[in-house]
């Protein structure tokens, strides 16, 4: 998929002006309506499984991005042409309503690339919306699965590991499970400090599409580099992403007061350090700790992420195989942390 | 009772308008659909408030967790038992619950859901909940590869549980977390490690259940660093709480796993909690247990003694004569081969009125260590009883939908 983002950077870079002014083909009323289109061309992108990128849309990145099998994502963004995002003083990034937030998921050794679904994250006048879509087997057009669906998806791990699944794409109130704040939807990737811009994108997108496009600073470390942050930065933007959508006290999981914000004090019970099992059930593999620092293998957070049984695994959504790489860094945080957690009297 | 049935296209589903309400509707589902799994689903996003969504009879293979995400939707299935709608999850590869709510008004009545990979059915902020005739169950019986919480509503204002049977939990049957206004009632909690749990909760009446063969019967808990605590004012009362001898099963680390097997009711932690007109027999540790949160714990603000806790009106059948806590073996040969029926880890306050003997561990401070325990028989029947707590009352609306 990176090369798709390539030759589509390229495609914005010859078409400048391309996301200057809205598409007269994108139907802005069918956005902000109240209905669930059933096909995504209704919306009038114009997108193809082969052409995926939306008209009058700009592409953007994560620094470090949600870890959803292996699927490679390409994320777009559409403002309509009259309105502008702004960033808040918090990173929170401020969408217009009639803004669309798309993310397309794919493996480039499944199905040529082509992507399995495009998720539509919408901002109407009554909030966000969250709308999953799978392409159709001739890819001229996505479906609503508003149920989801399990599609099975054949890739090799970047370690070259051969992996059979079957990938679950969200249903409708799954999505919400993740993007919910005190119960309404919100977009979760797209802050300041995790947000790239495409960076074809011309000073005059940017300008059409935010207040002050300078406020967009990525200063949230790249989990995978190592140049970025230490060890304990890069797990810490890693548990931001991953499970901090519903690790936080209005999120999906507010009640095993573990939060895993980039705000929180990573030394704290709350982050996991000493932390019982609230109600953990089997996820505790028989552990006291959801991290004992300086030992991974008695740390049931690292159990949970090395699980892809239900009734053990985080995330509970959207996670079919295990995230190797991203279990290895906060191992490796965990065992670099001064021993001796809290012990049973 | 149906009026004008017609497909709608798209989904499969038959949908049948009731004239009344104007317009709710019920939407039924066939467990014999194809992709049943995906058109439940559709059926549960698909529901506008007022619907009924009505599960076919029969047993449903389902492989993904389900959720109700829209307010004042019943979901109804034509009986809990053999023969009724039974959502089976025994292949299940997703998602950490069974059916999941997050919505307020909703009404589960009259289906089973079976061996869950994690929780049975979870509701979370939503209010005014009412679960009805249902069965959570593991059906290979106790197992530690069960799932946590049959029944497990939490972060919730109102909540109605009435006349369910959970089995098989490796944590707790029915399970009230970080919520408040609570009735349990009527219900059956068989082999689980707890059968009824009420955790960091306040205003909760567990009355009329009977807790049998768990590892505990009934507890009432509140444990620290959680973002809801201080559990107040609970009473249980009227239940049957009888041989709870199951081998604990839970997966160590979790707090029930420190329940001894054979305990009747247990209170950890809490302020004012009732216990009376309860019949206790067999419980081989002990009927009533009262302690503190004797773990180390770094939350300033969490208060680990229990107090104000009343024990009155029970009738105490055999008991104590299997104490399964460390050095319970010694106390009860020295006493004669058993425990005195309610057993209090000498923390916070008590009054026991019952005509039974109360042993104390005397360890006044929870940071003392249990092996330092000196075990003698305390009278707790002096002093005088905080007010009686008044019953627990729901809004009408919600017991109007059980009636």
């Amino acid at each position: 998929m990176k090369r798709i983002f390539a030759a589509l950077a390229a495609a914005l870079c010859c078409v400048s002006g391309a996301a200057t002014m809205s598409d007269p083909t994108v139907d802005q009323a069918v956005i902000e309506g109240e209905t669930a289109p059933q096909k995504l061309s209704e919306f009038g992108f114009g997108m193809t499984a082969d052409g995926y990128r939306p008209a009058s849309a700009v592409g953007y990145t994560l620094r470090t991005p949600l870890f959803s099998d292996y699927a490679a994502k390409d994320r777009f963004v559409y403002i309509p042409n009259d309105r502008k995002a702004r960033v808040a003083t918090d990173g929170t990034i401020e969408f217009p309503v009639g803004t669309v937030l798309f993310k397309s998921f794919g493996w480039a050794d499944h199905n040529g690339g082509k992507p399995v679904e495009t998720r539509l994250l919408i901002h109407r006048a009554a909030g966000w919306t969250a709308l999953p879509y799978i392409w159709d087997a001739d890819g001229k057009d996505a479906t609503l699965a508003l149920g989801g669906r399990r599609v099975p998806v054949s890739f090799k791990r970047p370690d070259g590991e051969a992996h059979s699944i079957r990938y679950a794409v969200p249903n409708k109130n799954q999505c919400k499970e993740c993007h919910s704040k005190n119960g309404v939807i919100e977009p979760i990737g797209p802050k300041a400090q995790n947000f790239i811009l495409d960076p074809a994108t011309t000073s005059q997108v940017r300008d059409r599409y935010f207040e002050t496009p300078a406020a967009l600073k990525p200063t949230m470390p790249q989990w995978d580099d190592p140049k970025s942050g230490s060890v304990a930065d890069r797990a810490r933007a890693y548990l931001d992403v991953n499970c901090a959508h519903c690790h936080n006290p209005a999120g999906s999981a507010s009640n095993s007061g573990l939060f895993l914000r980039w705000a929180d004090d990573p030394t704290g019970v709350n982050y996991g350090i000493g932390k019982r099992p609230t109600a953990a059930g089997r996820g505790s593999g028989g552990m006291d700790f959801a991290i004992a620092p300086g030992d991974p293998a008695h740390s049931f957070m690292i159990y949970r992420l090395e699980s892809t049984d239900p009734g053990i695994a985080m995330p509970e959504v959207g996670r079919s195989t295990v995230h190797k790489e991203g279990a290895a860094l906060l191992r490796q945080w965990i065992a670099e942390m001064p021993k001796g957690g809290q012990k049973a009297l | 009772m149906r009026f004008h049935g017609f497909h709608t296209a798209t989904l499969g589903i038959l949908a049948t308008f009731v004239a009344v309400p104007a317009a709710a509707k019920t939407i039924s589902v066939s467990a014999t659909t194809p992709d049943a799994n995906e058109k439940l689903q559709e059926a549960l996003i698909l529901a506008e408030p007022g619907d009924v969504v009505q599960l076919g009879a029969g047993v449903w293979k389902l492989v993904d967790g389900l959720s109700l995400d829209v307010a004042n939707v019943t979901v109804r299935g034509a009986g809990a038992g053999e023969g009724g709608s039974v959502l089976d999850f025994t292949g299940q590869q997703g998602a950490g619950e069974g059916l999941l709510v997050t919505s307020d008004d909703v009404l589960l009545t009259n289906f089973a859901v079976l061996n869950t990979k994690g929780d049975g059915i979870k509701s979370k902020g939503a209010d005014r909940i009412v679960y009805h005739q249902l069965r959570v169950e593991w059906t290979a019986g106790p197992k530690e590869t069960n799932g946590a919480y049959g029944i497990y509503p939490v972060e919730s204002t109102d909540v109605l549980i009435d006349s369910v049977y959970v089995r098989g939990a490796s944590d707790a049957g029915i399970y009230v977390g970080q919520s408040k206004n609570i009735i349990v009632r009527e219900s059956i909690a068989t082999e689980n490690v707890a059968g009824i749990e009420i955790e960091n909760s306040y205003d909760a009446d567990v009355h009329d259940n009977i807790a049998t063969k768990n590892t505990g019967g009934i507890l009432v808990f509140d444990l620290p660093s959680l973002p809801m605590q201080g559990g107040h004012n609970v009473r249980v009362f009227e239940n049957i709480v009888n041989d709870n001898s199951t081998p604990n099963f839970a997966p160590k680390g979790n707090i029930v796993a420190s329940v001894p097997t054979g305990t009747g009711v247990l209170v950890m932690a809490n302020r004012h909690v009732e216990i009376f007109d309860n019949i206790f027999d067999n419980n081989g540790t002990t009927n009533v247990m009262i302690v503190g949160y004797r773990y180390e714990h770094k939350d300033p603000k969490y208060q680990p003694l229990p107090r104000d806790i009343v024990v009155r009106g029970n009738q105490h059948g055999k008991a104590g004569y299997a104490p399964k806590f460390a050095g319970g073996d010694m106390i009860a040969a020295a006493m004669g081969g058993a425990i005195p029926p309610v057993l209090w880890d000498g923390s916070g306050d008590a009054i026991v009125l019952d005509k039974v003997g109360v042993l104390s561990l005397n360890l006044p401070d929870v940071k003392t260590p249990q092996s330092e325990a000196k075990p003698s028989p305390a009278d707790l029947s002096k002093g005088t009883p905080p007010a009686a707590l008044p019953a627990i009352k729901l809004p009408e609306a919600m017991e109007a939908k059980v009636r």
